[in-house]
């Protein structure tokens, strides 16, 4: 008769927070959630301004809340993190080849940066001259 | 001179007689050049015969001596003593698969996985002997080359939380070599693959963990294997969509 019994680990719940690696993803998955209340929070905004001056004014008040300006520059860190993270990854799912050999990750990446920059250049413009 | 010492912990499951795995700790000389497969090897033939670890070559090639050192997924034949000396080190089975006794694990799910995504070259048409090889440029065979570099070792899959959650996931390993052979010149299988890739156990069951691709041996980098038939699956679909069967 065989003595096989072969045993089976049970995965901890706290999976994620036994390795940095495993946290870092989940942060930058996480990232998604205050995002989306920033997006909403956005939206919100757009749905104010179609019923007036008063009620865009008000969404404008609500925004200056401490607690609003705290949700805020929790989202900025988090979306900052979640790009950086989400650029160095952007080279795997490039398969970009030149004259028969593969292009190297530090180009895609600097590219990516290069865009952010010139995206967000453009954005500060409009908002300058608006 | 006083010998200086390392602690090594090791997750001991002998079936006939234990119910659920437990640590013993083994004390033994520590050397500057030995690995921990070495070290293995000193406890079993000095100290505990009844130590079971799988090893062959001893030089990353066979891909037997995956373990969990200190709850990262590593070849025993490519860490160190040195590497985390004077910390103690503690040795498990690779995760995410069953333990079959002491280190060794059952991988016959990874295997079936292996040979689940055709891995051989199908080519358009069957030649014969007498018509000659199939010819392939260097540039032809550097867009595989990467993904052909697996020792089958499980270390991605032991790494991979997606995998840990669901075992139906095709996996890191097996979606590589799946683009090792879809990448290759003289394969026309691609088509058949695609619906491995495609399938809600293939290449979506990934979330981009990542943590394959650090501790993948052979830098064979499975996830980025992953992510680009996430980008042919999704054209698949699209084309799909005005082109039905």
């Amino acid at each position: 008769m065989s003595k096989r019994k072969p045993y089976e680990r049970e995965l901890p719940t706290d999976w994620w927070l036994k390795h940095a690696f495993y946290t870092k993803y989940m942060i930058r998955e996480g990232s998604s959630i205050l995002i989306t209340l920033y997006s909403l929070i956005l939206a919100w905004g757009v749905f104010r301004l179609s019923q007036g001056p008063e009620a865009w004014q008000a969404w404008l008040d609500c925004l200056t809340h401490p607690l609003s300006i705290l949700l805020h520059l929790a989202v900025l860190v988090l979306a900052l993190y979640h790009t950086i993270t989400w650029f160095s990854l952007a080279p795997k799912a490039a398969d970009l080849w030149i004259k028969g050999k593969k292009l190297e990750d530090k180009p895609i990446v600097i590219g990516h940066y290069v865009a952010l920059a010139i995206t967000t250049i453009v954005a500060l413009i409009i908002v300058a001259a608006y | 001179m006083a010998e200086t010492l390392i602690d090594i912990d090791i997750l001991r499951y002998r079936p006939e007689e234990d119910d659920a795995p437990h640590l013993q700790t083994y004390q033994i000389p520590f050397d500057d050049e030995m690995s921990i497969l070495e070290a293995l090897q000193y406890i079993k033939d000095e100290l505990d015969s009844t130590v079971s670890f799988r090893w062959s070559c001893r030089m990353a090639i066979c891909g037997s001596c995956g373990m969990m050192v200190n709850g990262e997924p590593k070849l025993g034949c490519k860490v160190f003593l040195r590497d985390y000396f004077p910390n103690k080190i503690t040795l498990e089975p690779l995760a995410n698969f069953p333990i079959e006794r002491d280190l060794v694990v059952v991988m016959d799910d990874f295997i079936e996985k292996l040979e689940s995504i055709k891995p051989y070259i199908i080519p358009a048409q069957e030649k014969s002997i007498d018509d000659g090889e199939y010819i392939q440029t260097p540039e032809q065979m550097a867009k595989y080359k990467q993904f052909s570099m697996c020792i089958n070792c499980g270390l991605c899959y032991a790494a991979c939380p997606q995998y840990a959650l669901n075992k139906e996931f095709t996996g890191p390993a097996a979606l590589s070599l799946l683009a090792r052979y879809n990448r290759d010149s003289r394969d026309a299988g691609g088509a058949e693959r695609m619906k491995i890739v495609n399938a809600e156990e293939g290449v979506w069951g990934c979330t981009f963990v990542g943590y394959c691709s650090k501790v993948c041996p052979k830098g064979v980098d499975p996830a980025a294997a992953i992510q680009l038939f996430k980008v042919e699956s999704a054209k698949d679909y699209l084309i799909a969509m005005f082109k039905p069967d």
